[in-house]
């Protein structure tokens, strides 16, 4: 009896700090976002509020919350107010499984380092999360009672089923090469020794290629915006949305971004490996500190992924819809096929 | 008798539920509510919105939706696969590809059939004096 407490509250206390951390994480991510924006398009951006206006995105928040929250005539309110919380829901869940570190040691007792990581179908509870998102974006472009959010609501669900076939391939062929679905057995197979050769990217380059692809089309994040495209559709599928639902699909757009370059880290570039043995600086494996340095390395590498997505937002003109199916059914499709076989056939020929 | 890995799951869904509660019921407390009919009314670039919000759209949604569902199937059947395929050895190559070939065939009936195309490949609209001479011809006919 004991012993269910101790691991409830382990299980308590690391989801309040994963949570916090993730919140964290989007409001860097907005202020990161109205920071970079403003420097590409030669403006300041946020700078009233706090030091270099780093107080912004607690102040938009505050915001958020004081605002009346407006459902309109004839939409369905179940489902209006149900929408934004699926998405924010999902977001948050796909942290289940994904680790942030090696294990640690405190005393006799081993801490995973994430809510939990050792789940041995990690990369398919991942997968099963994504699809759900496709609903909280459907149900709110449906139940607004609004020509431009149902539009929205419809272009995002095609374009989220379409590339996350291509998506499903690309973890396919990552499968193939680490025979497990467990985050933590992917990532440890990408440590080397020496440099960081073993990464999957250097194994999969066309892989890596098709899969950042489709977490910026998953994401919904320009070029791929089309289910929010300001011009013709008023920003689609939350154009109904305001007050805090409309933060919650805010706050999940951010922590989706966040989530996706996490397991573009995990799955291509290494996760949280030191590119040597840790014990050549001196860090026993287990230890506290190491976990430290594993942790600030992963989110090193989140970031310079997150600010690649800004970047490619603010730089990269938005698609055509006939040219986003294109490129999802006739180029990313058969490419992803194509290096799934290649893939197949090349483990085959080393392991046998 | 220790919690399962999903239990831990359980615990965090749990933990993410009572954030977004809270962060409503904050919510709920603090923001004002006067309803106005102009604001309650749906958004459509400022005019009076016309006829019903779910208007038809292009049935091509409906067949991407299809071929996204034949295709996610193939998805699931290959993952346990792709697992154990270390140890399987050639036998499993050769099965796989001969699976994806049936699905890969699908794909191109699909691409050469023009139904990944969004825009309508050829639209062929009747022309007025085509008519005009077939209705001229059936005349002199009778």
């Amino acid at each position: 009896m004991n012993e269910i407490l101790w691991i409830s509250l382990e299980a308590l206390i690391k989801a309040i700090i994963i949570l916090s951390l993730l919140l964290l994480s989007a409001a860097i991510s907005v202020y990161l976002e109205r920071k970079l924006s403003a420097w590409i398009q030669l403006r300041i951006g946020p700078n009233r509020v706090g030091p270099f206006g780093l107080l912004q995105p607690i102040v938009d928040v505050v915001k958020l919350i004081m605002k009346e929250d407006i459902v309109p005539n004839g939409a369905n309110k179940f489902l209006h107010g149900l929408a934004p919380v699926i998405s924010l829901a999902v977001a948050i869940m796909v942290w289940a499984v994904i680790p942030v570190a090696d294990p640690i040691k405190i005393g006799d007792h081993i801490i995973q380092m994430g809510i939990s990581p050792n789940a041995d179908i990690g990369i398919l509870f991942i997968l099963a999360m994504t699809s759900v998102g496709v609903y909280g974006i459907a149900l709110a472009g449906w139940s607004s009672n609004n020509k431009y959010s149902l539009l929205g609501g419809l272009r995002s669900s095609a374009q989220m089923i379409s590339y996350e076939l291509s998506m499903g391939l690309a973890i396919l062929s990552i499968i193939l090469i680490s025979g497990s679905f467990s985050l933590s057995d992917i990532v440890n197979q990408q440590f080397s020794h020496w440099g960081g050769f073993r990464w999957n990217i250097f194994i999969q380059p066309l892989g890596f290629l098709i899969f950042l692809t489709t977490a910026f089309a998953e994401t919904n994040r320009a070029p791929f915006d089309l289910p929010e495209a300001e011009q013709e559709l008023v920003s689609g599928y939350n154009t109904e949305y305001s007050g805090m639902r409309f933060g919650m699909f805010f706050l999940a757009e951010y922590a989706n971004m966040a989530t996706s370059s996490a397991i573009i880290t995990l799955l291509y570039l290494g996760g949280w490996t030191l590119p040597f043995a840790p014990s050549a600086i001196g860090l026993e494996q287990g230890t506290w500190i190491l976990g430290l340095v594993q942790f600030v390395i992963f989110a090193i590498k989140i970031y310079l992924l997150v600010m690649f997505f800004i970047w490619v937002r603010w730089t990269v003109p938005r698609f055509r819809y006939d040219q986003l199916m294109r490129l999802g059914w006739k180029v990313l499709l058969p490419l992803a096929l194509l290096n799934l076989i290649l893939t197949s056939f090349g483990v085959l020929f080393i392991n046998h | 008798m220790y919690l399962t890995t999903f239990g831990i799951v359980l615990v965090f869904f749990i933990v993410g539920a009572l954030f977004v509660a809270v962060g409503l019921f904050t919510a709920a407390l603090v923001r004002p509510k006067n309803p106005t009919p102009e604001k309650l009314r749906t958004y459509e670039s400022g005019e009076i919105p016309m006829g019903s919000p779910w208007i038809q759209f292009n049935n091509r949604f409906y067949i991407i939706g299809l071929a996204y569902i034949i295709f996610d199937v193939e998805l699931v059947l290959l993952f346990p696969w792709s697992v154990v395929y270390k140890t399987l050895g050639w036998y499993s190559f050769i099965a796989m590809v001969i699976f994806l070939m049936i699905l890969i065939i699908g794909l191109v009936y699909d691409w050469a059939k023009g139904y990944l195309e969004w825009d309508k490949p050829n639209p062929v609209i009747p022309q007025l004096n085509e008519l005009i001479i077939h209705r001229k011809k059936v005349n002199k006919e009778n």
